[in-house]
Order: structure tokens, then sequence, then C-alpha cells
């Protein structure tokens, strides 16, 4: 009876979620430099089409876990599960390294914080643009100029600069582009790096709201690192607060910022400047 | 003679410069380092090509040295005259006789055969460096055939000249593998590759050494509607007449007055001296 | 439809000694499909937040609150922003917008989550935006310029331009005049027909009369020795 009740309980809890199978599954992450803690016992689950942010101070740790997450950082521990189109949910850690660049060129893509990082800056805007492209096989120039086109044309870049250099634009034009320059192959998960950081406010809100309509365009999952609150209340789905190399909350990102349950987020919501 | 070892390199440099090359032959396009010597001249004169002809040359070979295709440029003449005194052997200035040719630039244009080795002088083997400045990354790039770079560099290419300008060190894959920088030969010689003689590439300074055995596979880079094309100036020969020769134009005048000659000295000759032969005996059969 | 039970809600204030403040216990709501239930108190008595729990805004400490059958106590990140999308709207006092997007499409919104036709998703907005008296000359601009009532009316929009099943006004007549309180009258009204569940928080007294079934006091809700 109770085994039955259970199993019951089971079914009905399986087929409510639509998706049973997480994106990226994040299991126990540790990062150590020496003595000092990168990041520590990190673990979540991210689903289809979510985003989630990551916040915290400098030094919180929040960028050393992302590093790890997107592969430029080995972890000490734990595993990194993603979701591969071919074998489902595989390490990222233990893979291959040739398969792991082609995921971190096809189903990832890493925004980040200063453009000019993720940029080649001596290639033109259609170059940068077509080089993920052309990374997959792609030979045919007018078929990749016009997917060119179309992709400045999504980030709001006017056509005529598409034989400029990234070193012509300006600040927001450059991360606009990098984001063009990462989405034009479909990826399915995206890390980003303090986006937003260093723009203009005027500029900030554009990219939050370009960033929005092809989240939900395109069904992106992202993980976006960041110190600015407003930018994780308009774009995250589900907030992850770190300090000193350990996550202290996690929730979804209105309750965490409106009902902060640890004392270092209350202290964290309560010093933003109200405008 | 007898000052200088054969061939100048004393034996175990010559072994260690042989067993880069036989690696290189065994893994067509792949850049294998080598310990490159300080030679006689300086960086950029072709230390890489003369240190591959001096581990490949044997006391019966017949030497030639072409630089931009002609046999009487300086750096032809002084490498020519280097491995004359520290290595005695004979040396021509006909494609046809010689069994080991450095070039600088150029590729002959009478056909090689299976007896003769064709030496490159490189001054920079790796293609990917234009647009990624770190050795690690390119040998990471080499090792995973990620090559989508080195398409990126004739996108910009055409989107900037509406072609693909570039004319030298043509971008190649070898045996579907490897991207290969062909030396800065024109894209004129770059069908040629596929040859079959050997072909050993030297760089001194980059202390690399690649290599393409007999009828390796050569294919120039390109996109399926900018289509690879080996182009040449659209005229023929002032001296010889060819219109099937790389040629070179020269200035002939101080009001901009050019001709356009075979690049290919030794080509040109032989053909001017046939058309001359012919013409004597012409004016023979006329006269008797 | 909504159903709360045994609920208790407290703030710890970390910052201020760490000090616990209960100011919901013993809480018991049942609200059915096409009913409206208005929540009454002295302000400061607990309706607001009452509304954010249900929501998932705030966090609740113990007790259940069953929204179409999902558990919002407790329940993960993802099925409470699965409710959001589907089942349980929200219009609030205050409207929070990405600057620079346009009326029309902050309307829209909702529906382009659903994966509604961007262009039907449009019209629907368009339809409602003009029944609440917006201009049409404003809808291609960023509501963060809005007066106050025109804000009020674009966070109405939003919360009726897909049918919830489950709806949380707060205040949703507040700043309206007379013709537009009564267009919001009756959206209320036809909500309930096609038998969505409704908790409000009605300072008008006679629009709480006109839609509401009954009036709820939170102020039951208090703990024990604080009312």
């Amino acid at each position: 009876m109770t085994l039955q009740n259970s199993s019951e309980e089971f079914f009905t809890e399986f087929s409510k979620n639509s998706a049973p199978r997480p994106l990226l599954r994040v299991t126990n992450i540790e990062k150590r430099y020496g003595q000092r803690i990168g990041c520590s016992s990190v673990n979540f689950d991210l689903y289809p089409g979510e985003v989630m942010g990551i916040v915290g101070e400098s030094g919180s740790g929040k960028s050393t876990l992302l590093n790890c997450l997107a592969g430029h950082l080995a972890p000490d521990q734990g595993e990194v599960l993603f979701d591969t189109r071919g074998a489902g949910l595989v390490d990222t850690m233990t893979m291959a390294e040739p398969e792991r660049r082609m995921l971190s060129r096809t189903d990832w893509a890493f925004v980040h914080q200063h453009a000019r990082d993720g940029l080649r800056m001596s290639v033109s805007a259609g170059g940068n643009v077509g080089e993920r492209l052309m990374a997959v096989g792609a030979r045919h120039y007018g078929q990749i100029r016009d997917e060119a086109i179309d992709w400045l044309g999504r980030v709001e870049i006017n056509e005529t600069r598409i034989d400029d250099r990234p070193s012509a634009f300006s600040g927001g034009m450059q991360q606009r582009l990098q984001i063009a320059r990462n989405l034009v192959t479909g990826p399915r998960l995206v890390f980003m790096d303090e986006p937003t950081g260093g723009l203009d406010v005027s500029v900030q809100a554009r990219l939050l709201d370009l960033l929005r309509g092809l989240v939900r365009q395109m069904g992106l999952s992202a993980i976006i690192v960041t110190h600015d609150l407003a930018v994780v209340r308009l774009l995250a789905d589900r907030l992850m607060v770190m300090k000193d190399g350990h996550v202290v909350e996690t929730g979804l990102t209105d309750q965490v910022l409106d009902d902060p349950q640890h004392a270092y987020t209350q202290l964290l919501v309560s010093s933003v400047l109200q405008v | 003679m007898t000052d200088y070892n054969f061939a100048y390199l004393d034996e175990q440099t010559k072994r260690m410069i042989r067993r880069a090359i036989l690696k290189g032959l065994a893994i067509p396009g792949y850049q294998v380092p080598f310990a490159s010597r300080e030679m006689p001249m300086p960086y950029g004169w072709g230390t890489g090509g003369v240190q591959v002809s001096a581990a490949t040359l044997t006391p019966e070979d017949v030497f030639k040295v072409i630089d931009q295709g002609a046999d009487d440029t300086t750096n032809a003449v002084s490498i020519r005259k280097f491995f004359q005194a520290t290595a005695g052997v004979d040396t021509t200035e006909e494609t046809e006789e010689a069994t080991v040719i450095q070039t600088r630039h150029r590729i002959p244009e009478a056909p090689l055969n299976e007896d003769q080795i064709l030496v490159y002088q490189v001054p920079i083997p790796e293609p990917l460096r234009f647009l990624e400045p770190r050795e690690t990354e390119t040998r990471k790039m080499h090792s995973l055939e990620e090559y989508g770079l080195m398409h990126v560099k004739l996108y910009e290419d055409i989107a900037r000249h509406g072609a693909i300008a570039t004319a030298y060190a043509y971008p190649v894959k070898v045996e579907g593998r490897y991207v290969m920088d062909p030396s800065p030969i024109p894209k004129f010689d770059n069908p040629k590759m596929t040859m079959p003689a050997i072909q050993l590439f030297g760089a001194g300074r980059e202390q690399r050494i690649y290599a393409l055995p007999p009828y390796t596979k050569v294919v120039s880079l390109d996109f399926e509607d900018y289509p690879f094309e080996a182009s040449k100036a659209d005229h023929s020969c002032e001296l010889c007449g060819a219109d099937d020769s790389y040629l070179d134009e020269v200035i002939v005048d101080d009001q901009g007055g050019r001709i356009f000659v075979c690049s290919d000295t030794a080509y040109c000759a032989a053909r001017q001296a046939a058309q001359s032969d012919a013409a004597a005996a012409q004016y023979e059969e006329i006269s008797a | 439809m909504i159903s709360i039970q045994n609920v208790e809600k407290s703030f710890t204030l970390h910052n201020q000694g760490a000090a616990v403040i209960t100011v919901m216990s013993d809480a018991n709501v049942e609200v059915t499909p096409g009913e409206c239930v208005a929540l009454a108190g002295a302000s400061g008595a607990g309706k607001s937040t009452l509304m954010r729990m249900i929501y998932g805004n705030y966090l609740t400490q113990s007790g259940s609150i069953r929204v179409d059958g999902v558990d919002v106590v407790g329940a993960n990140p993802r099925d409470v922003l699965d409710l959001r999308r589907t089942t349980l709207g929200y219009v609030s006092q205050f409207l929070r917008v990405v600057p620079r997007v346009p009326t029309l499409d902050v309307v829209a919104e909702p529906l382009m989550v659903l994966g509604e036709d961007e262009g039907a998703a449009r019209d629907k907005a368009a339809a409602l935006l003009a029944r609440l008296n917006i201009p049409e000359r404003l809808w291609s601009l960023s509501p963060t310029t809005f007066s106050g009532g025109e804000q009020q009316r674009v966070n109405i929009a939003r919360g009726f331009v897909h049918p919830y099943r489950a709806l949380l006004l707060d205040e949703p007549t507040a700043s309206l005049d007379a013709q537009n309180r009564e267009t919001v009258m009756c959206l209320i009204e036809e909500a309930k027909t096609r038998g969505a569940a409704i908790v409000g928080i009605f300072h008008d007294e006679s629009a709480r009369d006109r839609v509401c079934d009954r009036v709820l006091d939170v102020t039951s809700f208090l703990p024990k020795g604080d009312a």
C-alpha cells in the first residue's frame, strides 16, 4: 500500500515535469587556489529555457564558478553534466577535449564582460559572426554573409557596418556583436559574465531587452554572473547568492530579492540604492 | 673541401634533421619542430632551406637554387656557392638536370619527376598565425582539426576586396588533414604541388620542418561560391613569348614603361635557346 | 483552486539583531473557481503579504498553499515559474519592466512566453489596451514614462491578457477614473464568469461590494496576542 502510494506519487511528480531532464546538472563543484576557496559545494540543476543569475560581491567566487562550469577552469572536485545531443547527460570535465571544444562552439556560448575578450578585433563584424559557422563547416560565402547580416539585424547593428572592425564600434555595439557572434550557431546554453558591466545605463537597458527577447525566442538557457541586482531581476528566473565561495541562498529571483532569508542577502538587497 | 664536414653540418645534426624530415614525410603537412642551427647567413636568407638541403644532399647530387624563380639573384648564387664549397656537389641551372632544388617563392615551370627533391625556404610556417598569435592554441587547433579560422581569413579577403585577394602563401589542405602554408609561392603554383617529386619545407628561424611525399593530395582552400583560381598576369613573356608561365613585372624606363617576363629564368632561357636554334635551323634550311 | 492551510509567516531581520517577527499564523483560505475573495484589514495586517505568499514572492515558513494542485510552499522554482506562466496571474501596484520596451510588447509578453504567435499576441494586447483607453500613440512607447494611472492600466492589461485561472489583484482600481474603473470591473466579472479564482485587495468599497463574493479579514491571521 505504502509502496503503491509512493510510486503513484512518483509518477504524478514525473509526468508533471514536462521536461524531466535538466540541461545542466552541477554537483558538488569545488575549486581551491591553494588554501583559499574559490568556490565550494555548489549544486544545482538548470532546465531548458531557464535563466539563472549568480550574484555576490567581488571575490565571492561567482566568476570562478562560471569558469568552472564553462570548462575554462578545472574544478578540484565535482561534476558538470550537460545534456548532449548525442549521448544525454555527460560529464564535461571527463569529456575528451575535442568534444568539449566542439561543444563550446556549438551548443555553448560564452559572453565576456569585456567584448574585446570575446571578439577578434582585427576581423570585420561579419567575419566575427561568421566564424562559428565556418568552424562547423559552412563553406558558402554568400550564405555565411546572409546569416551574418541577419544576426547583425537581430542585435540592432546596421548591416552597412558589416565590413567594419569592432574597434570602430561603441562599447554597447561591441557587446551586441559579441552576443550575435555567440548565438549564431543556435547554442542551448549561454554563460554570461557581467554582460552589462561597464556600459551606460541607457545602453544596458537596450541590451537587457535584446537578451530577454533572444532568450525567449530561442528557448535559451543561461547562467548570468553579475553584481547588479536590477539586471538579474529583469533577466533571471532563479537566483543564487554567493559569499566567500559558498552558496548562501537560492530561489526564485523575485523571492530572494523581496524576501531574502540569509543575513548576507538581506544586507546585499538593503544596500542597493533606490532610484 | 677537407676544411668542411660534407655539406657543412656535422653528422649528428644532419641525422637530427633527417629524422625530422622522415617524420614530416610520414605525417604530410604536419610541422615537425627541429633544433635549427646557426648558419653562416642571416635568418630570412634561407637558413631553414639550407639546413634541409644539407641533410638531403649526397655527393652524387646535382644541386640547383632559385630565388623567385631566378638562378642568378644574389641569394641563389651565394647558396649555390656555399654548397659548391662545402659539399663539392655539381650544380646546374637546368631544372631537368637537378636532383635537389632549393627554392624561395617559386615552383619551377618544368614538371618535376620522382627522382627529384624540392626544398622550400619558409619564413612563417604557421598558416593560422595571422589570426591566432598563440602557438599553444594553433597547435591545439591543428591537432583537433579546428580550421574554421582559416576560412575567416578568406572571408575577410572577399569582404574587403570582392574576391580572395591572397595571391601568395595561399593556404592548402594536405591529404584532407593538415592545413599548411605552402611558403610564399604565388597561388599560380598551388596546383603544381600534387607532384611526383618530394617536397620539403624548412623554416630556420621558426625551427619547423614539414614535408609532402610524392603525389600527395594538396587542395587550396576556398568557398563554394568563390572557388580557388590559380592566377597570373594576363600577358605573355616579353622574352620567350610563353603565355603559360608565371610572370614578373619589370619597370624598364622612367616613363613607367613595363614588360612582363618569365620569373623562371631557366625555363625562359631554354625557350629562347630553342627558338634561336629553330631560327638557325630555318636559316640553314633556306641557305642550303 | 486556491487552498491555503495552516500557513505561518515570519521575517528574520538578521541585520537588526536577528529579530524574528511573526506576522501570520494559522491562516486558512479556500477560493473556488469563479469566486472572488477580498482581503480586508488595517494597513500592515498582512493583506499584501498573503498575496505575495500565494504568488511565491514571499517564502512561507509552514503550512501549504495550493494553487491548481501545486503547493507553492517548498515547490522548486521551476514549478512556481510554470504556475505563474500558465495559471496564476498577478496585478501588482508596481510596474517592473525593462526600460525602452514598447507598451504593446510589455502587455503581449505573457502570451509570447507561452509560445503564442507574436502577431496574435500583439493583437490581443492592442485590443485590451484600447479597451482600457490607453491612447494608441502611446503603445510604441515604454510605460516607464507614463503617469501612475496609465501604468496601473498597463499592469491590468498584462494581468488579463492571458485567461489565468487564478488571479491576484492588488488594488486594481486605485487611481483610476470612473470610466476605466468600470472597464476593470467588467474584466474582473468576465474572469469570474470563465471560472477564475480571484483574491484581491480593494480599498474601493463599492468595487469590492460589486465583484467580491466574500470579504476575509486577515486580522484574524495575526499571531495570537498581537491582535
